[in-house]
């Protein structure tokens, strides 16, 4: 990519197909934020987007995979995980990242999500979180909090939701943490960080999806959303992961959750077999550039 | 699509204190008026303008460019790439 970038245009326009803008997402929505903080992140580690990949679910999230100008796949629904496994697999020196909803990646991909996570597939996976099924219309999700209304439960929600940091952490994944679109530099800092982390990173963004979650709600607007995120955040980190539930109209934690080290899956893999079949067994050709 | 040209430098390198400034670009037919960037500048650079874009949204206009140090807050928040900001050293004024 030409660093020959003119000051006039937008820093996301190198890396996006900008012919393909303007983009589906309502005014308001978070997801276009967490596009910015990516284009920051990969400006500030210098990373080869020869070696990037970016592989997204269906949903309004996973529209992310379509509009980045790298090796970028939209996969069929809940299944961006498996698709970047095999990526990952077949080539391992890229840098695979993973953008999806709550809905695609833990309901529909959700045993994808937690055996990539036990087996530390070596992926970055970004949770896109706004509480719902957007695209199709205002189903209950994985996460909506209790009480809260939806066009599958138009009297409130009575199932428990998933709390994704402490689903992420005890599946087995290295990197655990959680910020809302208003933390734009600490999302930032989280994906430079998970650039480097060998292994399954779990990143989870809180995002305002007004036209869907947000109206059917009563909660406002985006703006609206984003003055709760400010207001009603606190930043934990290190916080255990079993408390940091989200409640209808209650505190969002945020934070790094967990940062700790293990064998990837492909590590694992050759350890055991080298050990098992010495001479015979010819290591795999890992070596991602960090 | 052209970026409105709404720089901060100041008239033959006198600009004002400080180690920086900054310079703001806006798409004004790529925003959809959420007005994350007026209400999350740290510096209150920007308001959204009474007269609307082409698809009906107002966009922003900048209302105190001197108070802009270049932080692409703006740029971060923007969920429609239509804004952002780029720091300059002040020795760089010329
Ligand atoms: S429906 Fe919700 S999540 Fe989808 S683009 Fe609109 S605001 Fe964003
Ligand atoms: S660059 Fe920073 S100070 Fe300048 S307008 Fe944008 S947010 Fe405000
Ligand atoms: S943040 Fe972007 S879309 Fe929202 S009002 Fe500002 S320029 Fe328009």
């Amino acid at each position: 990519m030409s660093k020959e970038t003119n000051k006039e245009m937008n820093p996301v326009e190198p890396y996006l197909r900008m012919d393909r803008m303007p983009h589906i997402w309502c005014s308001g929505c978070g997801i276009g934020i967490v596009v910015n903080c990516f284009v920051r992140a990969l400006q500030k580690s210098k990373v080869d987007i020869n070696k990037l990949a970016v592989v997204s679910g269906i949903g309004c999230t996973g529209r992310i995979a379509g509009y980045f100008k790298v090796d970028s796949f939209h996969t069929t629904h809940g299944r961006p995980i498996p698709f970047a496994t095999g990526l990952k697999t077949a080539r391992p020196d890229m840098n695979v990242w993973v953008f999806s909803g709550e809905g695609d990646l833990v309901s529909i991909g959700g045993n994808h999500f937690i055996h990539a996570a036990r087996r530390n597939a070596d992926l970055k996976v970004i949770c896109v979180n706004n509480f719902t099924y957007a695209m199709t219309g205002g189903q209950v999700g994985p996460t909506a909090p209790l009480h809260s209304i939806a066009t599958t439960a138009p009297y409130g929600t009575y199932d428990q939701p998933f709390n994704l940091p402490f689903l992420a952490e005890s599946s087995g994944a290295v990197y655990v943490a959680r910020w809302t679109t208003f933390h734009v530099r600490q999302l930032v800092k989280s994906m430079q960080e998970i650039k480097n982390k060998p292994g399954f990173s779990f990143l989870e963004v809180i995002a305002p999806c007004p036209t869907i979650y947000q109206r059917r709600n009563r909660l406002g607007d985006g703006l609206a959303g984003m003055r709760y995120y400010k207001e009603r955040s606190k930043v934990v980190n290190g916080a255990d992961t079993r408390n940091v539930d989200i409640k209808l109209g209650g505190d969002i934690i945020v934070g790094k959750f967990i940062d700790r080290d293990r064998p990837t899956q492909l590590e694992a893999m050759d350890q055991e077999l080298s050990h098992k079949l010495g001479d015979k067994y010819v290591p795999y050709p890992t070596g991602v550039e960090r | 699509m052209v970026a409105a040209k709404v720089g901060s430098k100041g008239k033959n390198g006198t600009k004002k204190k400080g180690k920086f400034f900054g310079e703001v670009f806006i798409v004004r037919e790529r925003c959809k008026g959420c007005g994350f960037c007026v209400e999350f500048c740290p510096t209150k650079v920007l308001a959204l303008d009474e007269a609307m874009n082409e698809k009906g949204y107002h966009p922003p206009i900048i209302v105190n460019i001197e108070a802009c140090n270049g932080c692409d807050l703006c740029g971060l928040y923007c969920p429609d790439f239509a804004i952002h900001g780029i720091r300059h050293r002040n020795k760089e004024v010329g």
